[in-house]
C-alpha cells in the first residue's frame, strides 16, 4: 500500500517535481561557484524548461493526495502545460535582456519558484493549500518586478505590487476564515455541501471575489496594474500579464464552479457587473496610453473582462472557453511582448510614437507584432477570433444578451487602439525610425512558436474539443 | 470539395506571392491566380448548369459538410445556389480587373497584392458559406485588409478614412454577432444548437426571438451595405482608397452586406423581416434620395461615385425590404450590376487620376480628345449607372421597381415612386460629371501629351464592360440563375405570413 502511495506521489506531482529538480540544478550551479558563461546557463535553462514542458504531456493520471490538499486531473495538467509553455516562451524571449545580466540564476530561481507556487495553487483542493501556493507565487514576483536594479521605477513597481498583493491576500484570508467559520471545512468539495446562504457566507464569498479580483486586476481592483507593468522589466511584465493572471483565472474558475456552484445566480450577476466595468475601463484607459507596456497593461485588463464573460457561462462550455482563450492569449500577448522586449533591449524605446515607420526597417517583426495585436483584438483568421467568439458564446448561453452586446461593442473600441499601433507601424512616417534589429536565435524561436500558435490554434478544432472534453470534471 | 477550391486557390496564390521577388513576378503570379479563379468560377457555373439540367433540384448544390468544432456544432459547410453563384462570378470579374489596374503598383507591391488576394479569399469564402460561423469568419476576415489597403496606399485623409471604415464595419459585425448568437441559442433541440443555415431555415424560430434579433443582424449587415444612416464610411473609404481597393470595396465588400441581409436576416427571420419591412423601406428610400442629392453636390469624381453607390445600394435594400420575388431578384441583379458598374467607374477614375493627378471635375475637361478609350469607359460606366437600356443597370433597377410595385400597399408604392424619381437626379449628376470632365474643350494644355490606356487597363475595362453588356443585353441567363434561389426565400416569407 505504501509502495503504491509512493509511486502515486511521484507520478501525480510529476510537474512539480520537474520544476523542483530544475530549481535544485540551478541552485547547485550557483553554490558550486563555477564560472558559467551566461549564454551557457541560458541554454541549459531553456533545455530544462523544454523538458519540463514535454513531461507535462506524458503519463496523465487523475488523483488526489494528502486529504484533497493536492488533486490533479486532465484539465489541471493541461492548465499547467499552458503555464509551462508560456514560461518557456518567456524564458526564450528574455535571452537578449539576460545575456549580460549578472544575476541570471537568481532570475530563474525566482521565476521557477513562482511557477511552482502556481502549480500548487492550481492543484489545490483546499483553500489553505490554495493560499499557500498563491503566496509562493506572488512574493518572488515582487522580487522579479524589482529586477532592473538600476531603475527607480522598477523598485517602485515592486513595492506597489507587494503592498497591493498583501492587501489582496489579506482579503482572501479573511474570506477563507469566514468560510471556515460558517462551513467548518476548507476543502472545495466540502464547502459546496455546506453552503446555506447565510449573510456571513455571502460576506466571505464577496471577500474571496475581491481577493481574486485583485490578482486578475479586474476593475475596480485594477489600480496597481499599470504602474507595476510599466516599472517592471518587459520580460517580467509579460510574465505578470500572462502567466500570473492566467493561473489565478484557472483557480477562479475552479473555485466558482466547484465550491460555490450553488451561488451561481449570485456570481453571475457579480461577474456581469465586474466584466462590464473591466472591459469599459480597460478600453477607455488603453486608448490614452503612449507607453506600450502601460498600453498592454490596460488592454490586458479589458481582456480579463472578456474572460469573465466566458466564466459566467454554463460550466462546461464556460470552463473550456476560458482555458482555450488563455492558451490563445498566451500566444498573442507573448508575441506582442516578444517584439517589444526585443526593441526595448536594443534601443530602450517603448513609446508608440517611437514605433512609427517600424515596418520600413523591420518588416518581419512588424508582421509578428501586427498578427499578435490582431489576435488580441479578435480578428480572423488569427486564433484570437476563435477565442473571443467562444468566450462570448459561452456567456450568451446564459441568455444574457445585454452583456454580449456590450462586449461586442467593446471589441470595436478595442480594435481602435490596436489599429492605432498598426497605423503607427505601417502608415506613419518617421525620420528617426528604430534601427534594423538582428533577432538572436532563441527570441526568434519564441516568436515563431507564438506566430504558429496564433495562426494554427483556431483552425485545429481538435484543440478546443480536447479542452472541452476535459472540462466535465466539475 | 469542389467549392473549397474557391478559397484554396487564392490562398495558394497568396502563398506564392510571399515567395516572389520584384513587382514583375508578384503581378504575374497574382494575375495567374486571379485568372485561374476566373476560369474556375465559370467552370463552377457550367457544372451548376449541368447539375440543374440533370434534374438536381436541391436548394444548394455541391454541398460539403465537415465538423469543425463538434461540441459547439460548428461546421465547415459550403454549398451554392444561384444567388451565391452570381456573387461568386461578380467577385471573379472584379478581382481580375482589380489586379490588372494595379499593374504598375510600385510601392510595397508584394504586400499590396497579398492583401488584395486575401480580401478576395474572404469574399469567396463568405459567399459559399452555409454555416453562420464560417460566414461570420469570412465577413470579418475582409475588414482588416481593407484598413491596410486604404491606410497604406490611399490618398487624401487616408488614415481617418481607414480607421472610420474599419471601426464602422467592425461595429456592423459586432451587431451581426449578437444576431447570430440569438439565432443560435433559439435553435435548441435538446440543447443541440445549430449554426447551419439549412437547419435553421427549416425550424420555426419564435416570433419574439426574431423580432429581437432581426434588427441586430439586419443593421449589422446593413452597415456593410451602406444602410442609411450608417453609410458614412462609404464616401470617405472609397475616395481615400487606391483604385483597386475602391473597386474591391464597392464591387465586392458592399455586396457582402446585401447578401447577408438577404441570406441571413431575411431568409432565417422571415416573420421579423415582414414586420420591419416598412422601416427598411423607409431607410432605403431615404438612402436612395439622399445619396442622389448628395452626389449632386460633389466635385471629386471618386466622391461622386461613392455617394452614388449609397444611392444604388439603397435599391438593393429596397428590393429586399419589399419582399416580393421580383423585387428580391431585382436586388440580387442590382448587386451584380452595381458591383460591375462601380468597379468599372472606379477603374476609369483611377486611370484618369494616374494621368492627370486630379479628380476634380472642374479641372478636368475634354479628356475624350486625348484619352478616348478611358473616357469612353467612363461614359459607359456612367450610362450604366443612370440606367440606360442595354446595360445592366437598367435591367436591375427595372426589376426592383416592378417587384416593388407588386406590393399593393399605397405607402410602399409611394416609396417606389420616390425611388424611381431619383433616377432623374442620377441622370443629372452623371451627365454633368461626364460633360464637365470628358466633353468640351481641353482645359489644361498639359493634358495634350497624355497617353491613352495601356493593354492591362484596356483588358480590365474590357472584362467589366463585357459583364455589364452581357447582363444588359441578355439578362435571362442571370435571371434564371437567381430565381430558384429567391423562390426559397419567398417561400420562407410566405410561410411566415400564413402562420400568422
Amino acid at each position: 500500500m505504501t509502495m503504491i502511495m509512493g509511486i502515486d506521489f511521484l507520478v501525480l506531482m510529476k510537474q512539480e517535481w520537474m520544476v523542483i529538480a530544475i530549481l535544485f540544478i540551478l541552485l547547485f550551479i550557483k553554490v558550486s561557484g563555477d564560472d558559467w558563461q551566461n549564454e551557457n546557463i541560458l541554454k541549459l535553462v531553456n533545455i530544462l524548461m523544454f523538458i519540463n514542458l514535454m513531461t507535462g504531456f506524458f503519463g496523465y493520471r487523475d488523483g488526489i493526495l494528502f486529504n484533497e490538499m493536492f488533486k490533479t486531473n486532465h484539465l489541471i495538467v493541461t492548465e499547467k502545460n499552458i503555464l509551462s509553455l508560456g514560461t518557456f516562451i518567456i524564458s526564450l524571449q528574455s535571452y537578449s535582456w539576460l545575456k549580460n545580466n549578472k544575476q541570471v540564476i537568481e532570475f530563474y530561481l525566482l521565476l521557477l519558484s513562482t511557477l511552482l507556487g502556481m502549480f500548487f495553487m492550481i492543484s489545490a483542493g483546499n483553500l489553505l493549500m490554495f493560499y499557500l501556493g498563491l503566496e509562493l507565487s506572488s512574493i518572488p514576483l515582487a522580487a522579479l518586478a524589482n529586477f532592473d536594479l538600476e531603475k527607480r521605477k522598477s523598485g517602485e513597481a515592486a513595492f506597489k505590487f507587494i503592498i497591493s498583493s498583501a492587501f489582496a491576500s489579506g482579503l482572501l484570508l479573511f474570506g477563507i476564515s469566514l468560510v471556515y467559520g460558517t462551513t467548518g471545512t476548507l476543502t472545495l468539495s466540502g464547502i459546496s455541501e455546506h453552503l446555506d446562504g447565510s449573510p456571513l457566507q455571502i460576506l466571505a464569498f464577496i471577500l474571496l471575489i475581491s481577493g481574486f479580483g485583485f490578482k486578475i486586476s479586474a476593475v475596480p481592483f485594477h489600480l496597481w496594474t499599470a504602474d507595476v507593468y510599466e516599472g517592471s522589466p518587459v520580460t517580467v511584465t509579460s510574465y505578470f500579464s500572462v502567466i500570473s493572471k492566467g493561473s489565478v483565472l484557472f483557480v477562479f474558475v475552479t473555485v466558482l464552479y466547484t465550491a460555490f456552484k450553488s451561488y451561481a445566480v449570485t456570481w453571475n450577476h457579480i461577474l456581469f457587473i465586474i466584466s462590464v466595468f473591466t472591459m469599459v475601463t480597460g478600453n477607455l484607459f488603453a486608448i490614452r496610453q503612449n507607453n506600450l507596456k502601460r498600453f498592454l497593461a490596460f488592454s490586458s485588463i479589458s481582456q480579463v473582462g472578456f474572460i469573465l464573460i466566458g466564466m459566467s457561462g454554463q460550466s462546461q462550455a464556460g470552463t473550456a472557453s476560458v482555458v482555450y482563450f488563455i492558451l490563445i492569449y498566451t500566444f498573442s500577448n507573448l508575441g506582442a511582448f516578444g517584439v517589444i522586449s526585443l526593441v526595448s533591449a536594443y534601443s530602450g524605446k517603448e513609446n508608440i510614437e517611437e514605433y512609427r515607420a517600424f515596418y520600413k526597417t523591420n518588416p518581419r517583426l512588424s508582421w509578428v507584432l501586427a498578427i499578435s495585436l490582431f489576435s488580441l483584438a479578435g480578428i480572423p483568421p488569427t486564433a484570437g477570433f476563435f477565442g473571443k467568439f467562444f468566450l462570448l458564446m459561452a456567456g450568451a448561453g446564459q441568455g444574457n444578451y445585454l452583456l454580449i452586446t456590450i462586449a461586442a461593442l467593446n471589441m470595436v473600441v478595442s480594435l481602435y487602439y490596436y489599429l492605432k499601433i498598426i497605423k503607427a507601424i505601417f502608415m506613419d512616417t518617421n525620420e528617426n525610425p528604430i534601427d534594423k534589429l538582428l533577432t538572436p536565435p532563441s527570441p526568434k524561436l519564441a516568436l515563431i512558436i507564438c506566430t504558429t500558435g496564433i495562426i494554427l490554434t483556431g483552425f485545429i478544432g481538435y484543440i478546443y474539443e480536447y479542452i472541452y472534453s476535459m472540462s466535465t470534471i466539475f | 470539395m469542389l467549392l473549397s477550391l474557391l478559397i484554396i486557390l487564392p490562398l495558394l496564390t497568396a502563398l506564392a506571392i510571399l515567395f516572389c521577388k520584384g513587382l514583375k513576378q508578384v503581378r504575374i503570379v497574382s494575375l495567374i491566380g486571379a485568372s485561374a479563379q476566373f476560369i474556375f468560377s465559370f467552370g463552377v457555373l457550367f457544372e451548376y448548369w449541368k447539375e440543374r439540367a440533370s434534374g438536381n433540384t436541391a436548394q444548394f448544390l455541391f454541398d460539403f459538410n465537415i465538423s469543425w468544432f463538434e461540441s459547439l456544432h460548428i461546421h465547415y459547410h459550403v454549398g451554392i445556389d444561384g444567388i451565391s453563384l452570381a456573387m461568386i462570378l461578380l467577385t471573379a470579374f472584379v478581382v481580375i480587373a482589380g489586379i490588372l489596374v494595379s499593374w504598375t503598383q510600385e510601392t510595397l507591391h508584394q504586400e499590396f497584392f497579398l492583401l488584395l488576394i486575401i480580401l478576395s479569399a474572404g469574399a469567396y469564402g463568405y459567399f459559399i458559406s452555409l454555416d453562420l460561423f464560417t460566414l461570420f469568419f469570412f465577413l470579418e476576415l475582409a475588414v482588416i485588409p481593407k484598413f491596410m489597403l486604404i491606410g497604406i496606399w490611399g490618398s487624401g485623409k487616408k488614415e481617418y478614412s481607414a480607421m472610420k471604415l474599419a471601426l464602422m464595419l467592425m461595429a456592423g459585425s459586432a451587431l451581426v454577432f449578437v444576431g447570430l448568437m440569438g439565432l443560435y441559442f433559439s435553435t435548441g433541440i435538446n440543447g443541440a444548437h445549430s449554426f447551419d443555415l439549412l437547419e435553421i431555415s427549416q425550424m420555426h424560430i419564435s416570433t419574439s426571438v426574431q423580432n429581437t434579433f432581426f434588427p441586430f443582424a439586419f443593421i449589422g449587415f446593413g452597415i456593410f451595405a451602406a444602410l442609411f444612416p450608417f453609410h458614412t464610411w462609404v464616401p470617405d473609404g472609397h475616395s481615400s482608397a487606391p483604385t483597386a481597393a475602391s473597386m474591391f470595396l464597392a464591387g465586392i465588400s458592399m455586396k457582402l452586406g446585401g447578401y447577408g441581409c438577404l441570406r441571413v436576416a431575411t431568409y432565417l427571420m422571415p416573420d421579423a423581416a415582414h414586420r420591419y419591412s416598412p422601416v427598411i423601406i423607409l431607410l432605403s428610400t431615404v438612402a436612395i434620395i439622399y445619396g442622389a442629392f448628395a452626389t449632386m453636390m460633389q466635385k471629386d469624381l471618386k466622391y461622386i461615385n461613392a455617394y452614388s453607390s449609397v444611392s444604388h445600394c439603397g435599391f438593393v435594400l429596397l428590393g429586399i425590404g419589399m419582399l416580393t420575388q421580383t423585387s428580391i431578384t431585382g436586388a440580387v441583379l442590382q448587386m451584380v450590376s452595381h458591383g460591375l458598374m462601380t468597379a468599372l467607374f472606379f477603374a476609369a477614375i483611377g486611370m484618369i487620376y494616374s494621368r492627370t493627378h486630379t479628380r476634380m471635375t472642374e479641372q478636368l475637361g475634354g479628356l475624350l480628345k486625348v484619352l478616348p478609350f478611358i473616357s469612353t469607359v467612363f461614359v459607359i460606366a456612367g450610362l450604366c449607372s443612370l440606367g440606360l437600356p442595354g446595360l445592366s443597370g437598367f435591367v436591375a433597377e427595372v426589376t426592383v421597381f416592378m417587384g416593388s410595385w407588386q406590393n399593393p400597399d399605397q405607402w410602399y408604392r409611394l416609396a417606389t415612386i420616390l425611388a424611381c424619381a431619383s433616377i432623374v437626379v442620377t441622370a443629372v449628376y452623371i451627365l454633368r460629371a461626364a460633360g464637365k470632365s470628358v466633353m468640351g474643350p481641353i482645359r489644361n494644355r498639359q493634358y495634350d501629351h497624355l497617353t491613352d490606356a495601356h493593354w492591362n487597363e484596356r483588358l480590365a475595362a474590357g472584362i467589366l464592360v463585357t459583364g455589364i453588356v452581357a447582363i444588359g443585353v441578355a439578362p435571362f441567363w442571370l435571371y434564371d440563375l437567381i430565381t430558384p434561389g429567391t423562390e426559397y426565400i419567398i417561400q420562407q416569407v410566405g410561410k411566415a405570413i400564413t402562420l400568422k
